[in-house]
């Protein structure tokens, strides 16, 4: 009954970590700092990982498309819709648990086991609210611009990948993705991207503020941050394209 | 004055501190001593309320502090500073921010006026030049003496300091050592530390209670701890062959 307990207790750490601040200003200096971290931060690895990921998505599709019944601008509907829907918003996700959710436990983790939230504490700041809070406002602040980012560049990635090895033309590929879009798909892919980040800070959150012992324990709750945040992604994933698209 | 009443406190099952009773007095360096293991941080972190006892009463100033809730508690805290024993220095901010944040936290001063205090606190330390420094690259008795700067920045009435000179060379040790009674002496503070150096107890130790096994062992002055009779505390402060030496003559 192991994950019973730990249940139990994020629960209890999400109920203490929900009060009204002590300090505004604490809060709101945190809450800029991890904005920067998480957004500045994820950029990069983003944007690299998107390009690749609507390339290969491209490719895969032509690939796959042998009936010649079957329009080219078909290519640019699969590859549109299947970033839109899954690949930016979850599998982003997933490259974001493994960057932030780890630098999060090892954060959390390291004042943990070095008396930094003791020392927090010492002074009447709920340590929990005061580490946490800010982090989960800019996640889900932030990461609904990171996924739509990746949207663009996944899409303009295909679009590079299919063209330059000339098997489809810029013009079918373009008309494909303007074709049939449904407008519903961005909100879905944003509602899970908001589920994602809040799993993702919280469970990382609290992997590293329940660390005991020194500097290996820390490394090892850095680990669980990313591999339970992972799997609650896709747990989450499938059970919100279940409610929500059937 | 700080008045333990009885606490006690276990862990799992396993009984860590029983029936400790004493008081820590205003103004002096009150020394808490006893081996690796003996429950002197355990003591210290219930008297601060990051840990709650399990029965028994801590009274600060006649004022009930045990049973407390944390909004109850919210008066106490400006008047507490606590030293860590690593120091425990926010990584994120650098040695002014780190002395700062307790004054952000508890005043409405301008940043003006919070320079002003850091820097009177800092140069209190003897800490002169270092304020964008990051805890990283502060050696371990430069890092005591931003902790040490940081827990009396609000001015606080109590200080707790959980063996303050642990990793330090002696000679850095005896000078923070001598830093914290200075302290002590020149604002009135009723100030705790917990050491196994027998370095600091000659030194600066008040009134010294030797903790042994979760229990209180013995209870006296600096004078007294020399001629003690007391089995299990000369073999604790007389450890070593020199000591043992210096003991017989
Ligand atoms: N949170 C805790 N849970 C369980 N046991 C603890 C906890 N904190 C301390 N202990 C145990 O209490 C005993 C006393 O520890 P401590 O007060 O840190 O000793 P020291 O005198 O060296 O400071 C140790 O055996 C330690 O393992
Ligand atoms: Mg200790």
């Amino acid at each position: 009954m192991n994950w019973l307990f730990h249940l139990g207790r994020y629960w209890v750490f999400m109920k203490e970590m929900f009060t009204r601040p002590e300090k505004y200003s604490l809060y709101w200096k945190q809450f800029i700092r991890e904005l920067n971290n998480f957004g500045w931060g994820s950029l990069g690895i983003v944007a690299l990982t998107s390009v690749f990921m609507g390339a290969v998505i491209t490719i895969q599709t032509i690939y796959n498309l042998v009936n010649p019944l079957v329009p080219m601008t078909a290519v640019g509907i699969v590859a549109r819709d299947s970033i839109i829907l899954e690949f930016s918003p979850t599998m982003m996700s997933l490259v974001l648990a493994g960057k932030i959710g780890s630098s999060i436990a090892s954060e959390i983790g390291t004042m943990r086991v070095s008396e930094q939230i003791d020392a927090l504490e010492i002074m009447g700041i709920n340590s929990s609210a005061y580490l946490v809070l800010p982090k989960i406002f800019a996640a889900i602040f932030i990461f609904p611009f990171v996924v739509i980012i990746s949207m663009f560049l996944g899409i303009f990635g295909g679009w590079v990948a299919g063209t330059a090895a000339g098997v489809i033309s810029s013009t079918d590929y373009i008309m494909g993705i303007q074709d049939s879009f449904v407008p519903f798909n961005i909100t879905f892919a944003i509602i899970k991207t908001l589920t994602f980040a809040y799993l993702i800070t919280t469970v990382s959150a609290y992997q590293g503020y329940y660390t005991g012992g020194g500097a290996l324990e820390v490394g090892q709750s850095s680990t669980n941050a990313v591999v339970y945040s992972s799997i609650l992604i896709l747990i989450f994933d499938y059970v919100l394209t279940q409610l929500i698209l059937t | 004055m700080i008045e333990l009443k009885n606490i006690s406190k276990g862990f799992n099952g396993r009984s860590i501190l029983s029936n400790v009773s004493t008081s820590f007095e205003k103004g002096h360096v009150n020394l808490v001593i006893g081996g690796s293991g003996s429950g002197k941080t355990v003591m210290m972190k219930c008297m601060v309320g990051l840990v709650e006892v399990d029965s028994g009463e801590i009274i600060y100033d006649g004022k009930q502090f045990s049973g407390l809730s944390r909004k109850e508690r919210k008066p106490f805290r400006q008047e507490i500073g606590m030293v860590f024993q690593g120091g425990a220095l926010f990584d994120s901010l650098n040695v002014e921010q780190n002395v700062m944040f307790p004054l952000s936290m508890f005043t409405n001063q301008t940043l003006e006026e919070k320079l002003e205090r850091v820097n009177f606190c800092l140069r209190r330390v003897n800490l002169v030049n270092s304020n964008k420094l990051s805890p990283s690259e502060l050696s371990g008795g430069m890092k005591k003496r931003v902790a040490i700067a940081r827990a009396i920045a609000t001015k606080p009435d109590y200080l707790f300091c959980d063996e303050p000179n642990s990793g330090l060379d002696p000679r850095t040790s005896i000078v923070i050592d001598n830093l914290l009674k200075e302290i002590t002496e020149e604002y009135n503070i009723t100030t705790i530390m917990n050491t196994h150096d027998m370095n600091s107890v000659l030194e600066v130790g008040d009134k010294i209670l030797f903790l042994h096994q979760g229990k209180k062992w013995w209870e006296g002055t600096v004078e007294d701890i020399l001629r003690t009779e007391n089995q299990e505390l000369n073999d604790f402060i007389f450890a070593s062959k020199l000591a043992k030496g210096i003991k017989k003559h």
